[in-house]
């Protein structure tokens, strides 16, 4: 890959850069991973999964979205996480160590994330077989708002209906206590 | 690209000294300090009092409301960060936009003052 861009530009020391930071970050986010299926207690499953997220958030970096990868942080480490820990500390008594968590079922969880692995390995090569992305320009925030509020302005103002709709029914749902 | 990659390579520059810092006074702190564990030392310090029960315990619920408020509120910020950046160049329309954004959020907000979920007691 590095190769491919070498000839095509003259920022080769960073595209190698770029793909050791890649492979580092990816092997942290594989390890973090497998942490979050094989720990026994699901508070630190759910500490795992920042750890994973939050390596998201440096591959989007690396491929020059700042603004996702700032959301990626604000709302998936930021708000989904501490969903996670919350319903986890109002549903479950006893929340230590349970070995039952990890060990129940192994071998149907297995199953499950093979299959799901092969549903989207076949989806990703379907869609986008052997296309190049080339990325040579980071996408600025500024691009982002502007398609928000020309191409996308009715969308955005969806959305605040979407969350109005989720805030309410969060309400009446967590009310009947 | 380059420009921006090496922008982020300070921060993870600044990231790295961070963790290695913590490291390193943990480190030294465990390198110098006594350590003669007795039951009593290990206890967790609870205001003076023996702490009593698991420390896994359960959550009132009430905090989930206030966890998903700001889930809300959090995605809400979200769309006004790219918007603060252009708002020069989006002028009135921009702020009519962002201003029927938050108007129809801050209908929820009402609903839940209005339900009393805000209220603690």
């Amino acid at each position: 890959m590095s190769a491919v861009f070498a000839a095509v530009s003259t920022d080769a020391p960073i595209f190698v850069a770029q793909n050791v930071f890649f492979a580092v970050v990816a092997l942290l986010m594989v390890g973090s991973a497998l942490k979050v299926v094989t720990t026994s207690n699901v508070v630190h499953a759910a500490l795992w999964l920042v750890l994973v997220l939050a390596g998201a958030a440096a591959q989007f970096i690396l491929l020059g979205s700042e603004f996702v990868a700032v959301t990626q942080v604000l709302v998936y480490i930021g708000a989904v996480v501490v969903l996670f820990l919350f319903g986890v500390m109002l549903t479950r008594a006893s929340m230590g160590d349970d070995e039952s968590v990890a060990g129940e079922k192994r071998s149907m969880a297995a199953v499950v994330a093979g299959l799901l692995l092969a549903v989207m390995s076949v989806a990703l090569i379907d869609s986008f077989s052997d296309d190049r992305v080339v990325i040579d320009q980071p996408q600025l925030v500024t691009t982002v708002a502007d398609s928000i509020f020309s191409q996308y302005i009715v969308p955005f103002e969806a959305i605040s209906v979407l969350l109005l709709a989720a805030l309410i029914g969060a309400i009446v749902v967590a009310r009947r206590d | 690209m380059s420009e921006f990659l090496r922008s982020y390579l300070t921060v993870a520059i600044f990231g790295l000294v961070g963790l290695a810092l913590v490291g390193a006074f943990l480190g030294l702190g465990r390198i110098l300090r006594p350590d003669h564990p007795t039951p009593q030392k290990l206890e967790s310090y609870e205001s003076g009092v023996d702490p009593t029960g698991d420390t896994w315990s359960q959550a009132n619920i009430r905090y989930y409301i206030f966890a998903l408020l700001f889930v809300i509120f959090d995605v809400e910020a979200v769309f006004i960060f790219p918007w603060a950046i252009r708002l020069d160049a989006y002028g009135a329309f921009g702020l009519i936009e962002m201003g029927i954004f938050i108007f129809i959020l801050l209908l929820g907000l009402i609903y839940a003052w209005r339900k009393g979920v805000l209220r603690w007691a």
